[in-house]
């Protein structure tokens, strides 16, 4: 059987370490680390977790770049360990940190609850006069492919903290919501189905909102879904200038189409089981 | 849960400065509040100066200490830092009302972002303030 | 919305700046349109020529004008930096005190010298 890969390398892995029970300030640790061609950071660790330090730790999930868990700074920058393969980054060591902007709990694993707290104040979902609408649906809403394409590139965020480790402005001020949060209120705020633009604005157009943000732009270049938040908040500077000088056309939340009545229900079909569960009260 | 001690892990100014990262935007940012601080300095300082004339104090005319050459070099790093800022802001004032970022598409590997579509005119306001500051340079000199 | 409005009127007055600073970097380093404001010709920043553009009520109020916006601009730059390296909300108010005092002190200061300029030339010119 031909060998299908080149054979290993070896790389340093220089591993920011912090053990609460033990250190008093993290320090760094080196591992060797066979490396072949194809490898992902996210197999270095196992690695080193299997054969060379066990009590090294690290979130990840998925593997694949769609559950947001392994986002650390891999030679300074923010990125998943999953989708980055080791020899793009690294010739003879690569270094691994916790995100910034965040506390570590311990070794790579950083503290997010600062940065959740922050997105579920600006209300990260629908919102409408009538709760009813949404938590006891008795319609579609009604929505094009050009009204979709106003949001969706900011609904593919997977909550990875990396742009907020990246953003300078976290760097210095704790109470900035972030490039995070901030997109996720545009999301919504563009999205056609959402009546809360006037009440995310109180927040967002405040002192801790997007008017921080001066365009640094490294939280576009360290997405690594695309979501281009950097361009989310922009566009939401734009609707709070809009909407504080009056100029923003009246908006109204698209209609609750009526489900498609008047078919005849099949004989060999069974009704829809009785519901079990009530919405939740928000 | 027991409640481990948590670490402090902010970059604080050091963040400012790209905090050992790349990305051309974030250093024009950098740039941008530098400059603003020393125009601000200077600004400060010339109120005050130009203020004199209501007591017949020129303190800028020829021959006066602010023609010596110290004055002269600084006089032309705020021109240069008012060059920049003037310039850079103009991209900033374009971005950050949502003009020169394009619209919001479907996300595509490989991913391009605003930072992509706001490059040029990033590129463009930067000869222009290289332009700007060739032609004070030679004012300067000319005098 | 007050960082909306504060904000906004940040940009308004950065685009005005554009326009008035820009102007006032021609007058003051270029030598075309030299008649129209510095008549003398020893330099478009001589004491005869200052005194000149005192005397015309467009330069005094222009001055005032651009003092205004550049002030305003500039604090509120110097206001969002100092804000982001996370003080108390009783340092953000002492901070905000102390740079529109700052500010009021120096267009007051600013505004009082364009007058008195203004008047000295009037009084130079007539005597």
């Amino acid at each position: 059987m031909p060998e299908l890969s080149t054979a290993p390398r070896t790389i340093e892995f220089h591993i920011r370490r912090y053990l609460p029970e033990t250190d008093s300030a993290p320090h760094w640790q080196v591992y060797e680390v066979p490396v072949r061609k194809g490898m992902t950071v996210l197999e270095g660790l196992h690695y080193i977790k299997n054969q060379l330090d066990p009590t090294l730790a690290w979130r990840y999930s998925c593997r694949m770049g769609t559950c947001g868990s392994c986002g650390m700074l891999l030679n300074g920058r923010p990125a998943l360990a999953c989708n980055t393969q080791i020899l793009d980054i690294a010739e003879e060591s690569l270094t691994l940190a916790p995100l910034c902007n965040f506390e570590i709990i311990r070794d790579l694993v950083p503290d997010l609850c600062s940065m959740f707290d922050k997105h579920s104040l600006v209300r990260p979902y629908i919102l409408r006069a009538n709760e009813g609408e949404i938590n006891d649906p008795a319609g579609e809403f009604y929505q094009s492919p050009e009204q979709l394409e106003r949001y969706v590139q900011f609904a593919f965020c997977i909550k990875c903290g990396c742009c907020m480790a990246a953003c300078p402005t976290l760097a210095t001020d704790a109470r900035y919501l972030g490039p995070m949060p901030l997109a996720a209120g545009q999301r919504y705020n563009a999205d056609t189905r959402d009546a809360g633009r006037r009440e995310r604005n109180l927040l967002t157009g405040g002192p801790a909102g997007v008017f921080r943000c001066h365009y640094a732009g490294e939280c576009s270049h360290v997405c690594p879904k695309g979501v281009d938040p950097a361009k989310a908040l922009q566009l939401l500077k734009r609707y709070l200038v809009l909407d504080y000088l009056g100029l923003h056309g009246r908006t109204t939340p698209c209609e609750k189409l009526e489900g498609p009545g008047g078919g005849e229900r099949r004989p060999e079909i069974s009704a829809a089981p009785e519901k079990t569960v009530e919405p939740a009260r928000r | 849960m027991a409640e481990a001690r948590r670490h402090e892990n902010k970059l604080g100014l050091w963040g400012w400065l790209g905090g050992g990262r790349w990305g051309i935007e974030r250093y024009a940012y950098a740039l941008h509040r530098l400059t603003g601080l020393g125009i601000l300095f200077y600004f400060l300082l010339h109120i005050v100066v130009t203020s004199l004339r209501a007591k017949g104090i020129y303190l800028w005319a020829a021959g006066g200490i602010l023609h010596n050459s110290f004055f002269k070099v600084g006089e032309f790093l705020v021109f240069s830092a008012f060059a920049y800022h003037a310039l850079n802001g103009i991209r900033l004032i374009l971005v950050e009302l949502g003009f020169a970022v394009g619209k919001p598409i479907e996300p595509v590997y490989p991913y391009q972002s605003s930072l992509n579509v706001q490059r040029p005119l990033l590129v463009a306001m930067m000869i222009l303030a290289l332009v700007l500051l060739a032609a004070g340079g030679y004012t300067a000199l000319a005098r | 919305m007050k960082e909306t409005k504060y904000w906004t009127w940040h940009m308004a007055a950065g685009a005005a700046l554009l326009f008035l600073l820009g102007l006032h970097m021609l007058i003051m380093h270029t030598g075309g349109f030299a008649q129209w404001f510095a008549p003398h010709g020893n330099g478009a920043d001589s004491p005869q020529n200052s005194l000149f553009r005192d005397g015309k009520l467009f330069f005094t109020l222009t001055y005032v004008l651009m003092l205004a916006v550049a002030l305003y601009h500039g604090l509120y730059g110097l206001r969002t930096m100092l804000f982001e390296l996370t003080f108390g909300p009783a340092a953000e108010k002492t901070i905000t005190v102390i740079l529109v005092a700052a500010g009021l002190g120096l267009f007051g200061l600013g505004t009082w010298a364009a007058v008195a300029a203004h008047a000295i030339a009037l009084a130079g010119a007539r005597g």
